[in-house]
């Protein structure tokens, strides 16, 4: 058994973790929830060596072990696989090559590299877990959920007694989650220890046998998912109890505002027809991989158009670039908020004033003043929790950096909303603050399109709903009439089965 | 104890976080002391102008280089673009006969064009900046050499056809490089005039903070609607102009157009900008930064010229002045949390 004891962890000014306990037996799955920044990753991080902890124990099979770097980690027989799977990863070199890496590079391995006992011992660890891809693959020809195989791979045959997943399924399509935890059972019954940590709490209730709660640092408590529910776990992470309800938007529905005709384009996008209208909140739900983000993307100018036709307002509007579109009173709030939503690096208000910087410049110089004000308004409206607006977004929580994307379109005169999986890694109490703001919009005649594959989010939300397969849409349904089981149905190809 | 512990380690860090964020100045600061302190001559008005105006070009081009630097780019260019335009412009002059105006705008010109045509190589056809840059680097020097038969172009210069040059350098644009107005070389008017603008530019115009969000997070800033193409060739526009400009005044001061002029400028410009990125611990390329830098490596080699330390040694200082300067700009990168 693995045991944490009292593990603290102190950063200049923080404390991220206080006194914290946690153990995973072999042949358990223990899952590992908190809202953003609740520590969870922190603990992982000491476990698995990339920090060392300031205070507190780690014991294996009751005998204290000290872990100062990954590579302790490894030799004690843990391994972690991180979200961001390509940071892992070598792209240009085989998946058998990614696999046994570590054997590969340690001095006893010899001069020559010997492929066929490589592809062949691979391929075996492959088949054995049962893994579907080849030891012969490229890494950079694979999906992102194969390249997590690869990972779990690796971590099996390095003889990983202990297996740390942080937020593994996050980027998965309801397939590829049900691969993987197809995996991770077999992996249990062959005694191995697995750390699972997900936003995710039907998966965690699915596939766990107890889970740890931690909130600000320290330990709420751990339970057995027999004996707990959903909410009682909510309610543990929030300290509160969860405000379950999505609010009601009480909303006047206004002219046609966006209406798209046989939109196909770069992305496998074919003949999307779609309208939404002045007050109008439509969802856009999908697999992953069903061409949401790439629909929300080509309406952006972002991408190329092969054919059809966009009007808003009535007018036809060609875009070729983000910038068209924003003048045009588009905005978008992209998926990968790190990568595309936000400059981390940057003060609030440069994010927040970004688009809108023509505003508050008198001849091109930026008024100082102006920016302020404007920053704090938006600050204000949106709900950001910081201190002031030159706090540097990267300081912020993923809820609150949503807000500061959303925050930016805000100030713009912008029309039309496209949200793009816009509460993904965003903690639950940030999650209802986004939803009331989605609303508010619908009730001020915005129009919005809410895309995201979390269909509790789009029934709670929206008045009418696309669903999206292979790169078109396949069914428009009526939200108040339809369910979850039946979005299912048409996400996941059920068109044939139509009539 | 442990408490004690970490209240030593919060004042170990403000100290680097000191001397990370004036560590450039003090430095500066303490070599003008020093060697006023030890040297005679040093503090004098002929040498302080002397060593602004022996930084104005590698300043110049400095500030070329920190443009390109905003945008996440690297311009290698421009100390070829600096010997192009000298050459460009002493052939207008004593070749041609042209006059001073001509003379001073076309290698402008020329410069512009070098801009959008590097512009063009990174934006449309995708090769990566400093491959494009260097590229261009080459083919620069050897159209100038060739442009110039492979001689220097200077005044009575014996022409390859027989006879001597007819025309000669101007003295309007020889004081360019070599004239004073209220006793300061007219360089130096040059370069802070120059600095400020760019100063100017970079942190109080719209236009600089979309080039620093570019240089940022491209993605972020094409998706928050900003034109980035545009606003990428305008950089490397600006950078080839002031690369050309920093030409103008190297062959009004030269008096010639040499053969490979510019080539040296281009290490000591990448210098002075990594070594502002320090100045102020803004981590990033800035107009000051870069200014303060050329100035710092300007007072230790002078300095260090008048202390008999050899010339031919420079380079080391040179190099250490920049190690140090680019480890506390990523240590404190690396160590931000």
């Amino acid at each position: 058994m693995l045991t944490m004891r009292s593990i603290s962890k102190y950063f200049p000014g923080v404390k991220a973790l206080e006194d914290v306990d946690f153990e995973v037996k072999p042949g358990e799955v223990h899952a590992l929830v908190g809202a953003n920044g609740a520590g969870k990753s922190t603990l992982m991080k000491v476990l698995s060596g990339a920090y060392t902890a300031s205070e507190g124990e780690i014991a294996i099979g009751g005998t204290s072990v000290s872990i100062q770097n990954p590579t302790d980690a490894k030799s004690h027989g843990i391994v972690i696989v991180y979200q961001e799977v390509d940071t892992a990863l070598v792209p240009h070199l085989s998946v058998a090559e990614n696999m046994m890496m570590d054997e590969i590079s340690s001095p006893e391995y010899g001069l020559f590299v010997r492929w066929k006992e490589i592809y062949a011992k691979a391929q075996k660890e492959i088949d054995a877990i049962g893994l579907d891809i080849q030891a012969k693959q490229r890494i950079s020809d694979l999906t992102l959920s194969q390249k997590q195989m690869v990972l779990i791979g690796r971590a099996v045959y390095q003889k990983a007694k202990y297996l740390l997943l942080d937020e593994p399924t996050a980027p998965l399509s309801l397939k590829e989650t049900e691969t993987l935890f197809a995996i991770i059972k077999k992996l249990r019954e062959e005694g191995m220890g697995i750390v699972f940590i997900s936003h995710r709490l039907d998966e965690v209730f699915h596939s766990c046998e107890r889970i740890t709660v931690l909130r600000d640092g320290r330990l709420v408590g751990t339970y057995t998912a027999t004996q707990s529910s959903i909410d009682k776990i909510v309610e543990a992470m929030l300290g509160k109890k969860l405000d379950h309800a999505y609010p009601a938007i009480r909303t006047q529905m206004g002219e046609t505002l966006l209406e798209v005709k046989g939109l196909s384009g770069e992305g496998g996008i074919h003949e999307v027809d779609l309208t939404v209208s002045a007050g109008e909140v439509v969802g856009l739900t999908g697999l992953v991989g069903g061409g949401k983000t790439e629909v929300c993307k080509l309406l952006f100018g972002e991408g190329k158009i092969s054919e059809g036709e966009v009007r808003m307002h009535g007018e036809p509007r060609h875009y070729r670039t983000p910038s068209d579109a924003v003048k045009a009173g588009v905005a978008l709030v992209p998926e990968e908020r790190r990568k595309e939503g936000i400059l981390v690096e940057e003060r609030i208000s440069t994010n927040l004033t970004l688009p809108t910087l023509d505003r508050y410049c008198t001849a091109s110089l930026m008024r100082a003043g102006k920016i302020k004000k404007a920053s704090l308004e938006s600050i204000a409206k949106v709900g950001i929790k910081t201190t002031d607006e030159k706090q540097r977004v990267a300081n912020l929580s993923g809820g609150n950096q949503q807000k500061v994307v959303i925050g930016k379109w805000l100030l713009s005169d912008a029309t039309l909303f496209l949200l793009d999986e816009p509460t993904k890694g965003v903690d639950v109490g940030s999650k209802s603050d986004i939803y009331h703001l989605i609303a508010e919009l619908g009730e001020s005649g915005k129009g919005v399109v809410y895309a995201s594959c979390e269909f509790a989010e789009i029934l709670g939300l929206t008045h009418r709903v696309y669903v999206m397969y292979n790169g078109t849409i396949v069914k428009e349904l009526v939200t108040a009439d339809t369910s979850e089981e039946e979005l299912l149905f048409y996400a996941t190809g059920g068109k044939a089965f139509d009539n | 104890m442990r408490q004690e512990e970490r209240r030593l380690t919060t004042k170990k860090l403000d100290i680097f976080g000191f001397f990370y964020k004036y560590g450039t100045i003090l430095v500066t600061i303490g070599a003008l002391l020093y060697f006023s302190l030890t040297l005679d001559n040093f503090l004098n008005f002929n040498n302080v102008t002397n060593i602004f105006r022996s930084v104005s070009i590698v300043a110049l081009i400095g500030l070329a280089i920190t443009i390109s630097l905003t945008i996440d780019g690297f311009d290698l260019s421009v100390g070829a673009t600096a010997g192009f335009a000298a050459v460009i412009a002493a052939k207008f002059m004593v070749i041609w006969g042209y006059g001073v105006v001509p003379a001073v705008i076309a290698p402008l010109l020329v410069g512009v064009v070098i801009g959008l045509f590097n512009a063009f190589l990174i934006i449309k056809i995708g090769i990566q900046d400093m491959l494009a840059t260097l590229s261009m680097m080459f083919l620069l020097t050897g159209i100038s050499v060739t442009f110039q038969d492979g001689s220097a172009i200077y005044n009575f210069m014996p022409i390859p056809g027989g006879g001597i040059a007819e025309h000669t350098m101007s003295k309007a644009f020889l004081a360019i490089g070599q004239g004073k107005w209220l006793g300061i070389p007219i360089p130096v008017y040059v370069m802070l005039v120059v600095a400020l603008l760019v100063h100017i530019f970079l942190n109080y115009t719209k236009y600089g903070r979309y080039l620093y969000m570019i240089g940022g997070n491209q993605e972020a800033a094409k998706l928050s609607g900003i034109k980035i193409n545009r606003y990428k060739l305008i950089a490397y526009v600006m950078s080839g102009f002031l690369s050309a400009l920093a030409g103008v005044v190297l062959a009004a001061r030269l008096g010639s157009g040499e053969v490979d002029a510019g080539a040296p400028y281009l290490m000591d410009g990448v210098a002075a900008a990594f070594v502002g990125f320090s100045v102020l611990g803004t981590g990033k390329p800035n107009a000051f930064g870069t200014l303060l830098g050329a100035l710092l490596m300007g007072i230790l080699l002078n300095g260090l010229v008048m202390m008999s330390f050899p010339y031919y040694s420079q380079d080391i200082v040179k190099g250490i002045v920049l190690l140090l300067a680019l480890g506390l700009t990523y240590y404190k990168m690396k160590h931000k949390g």
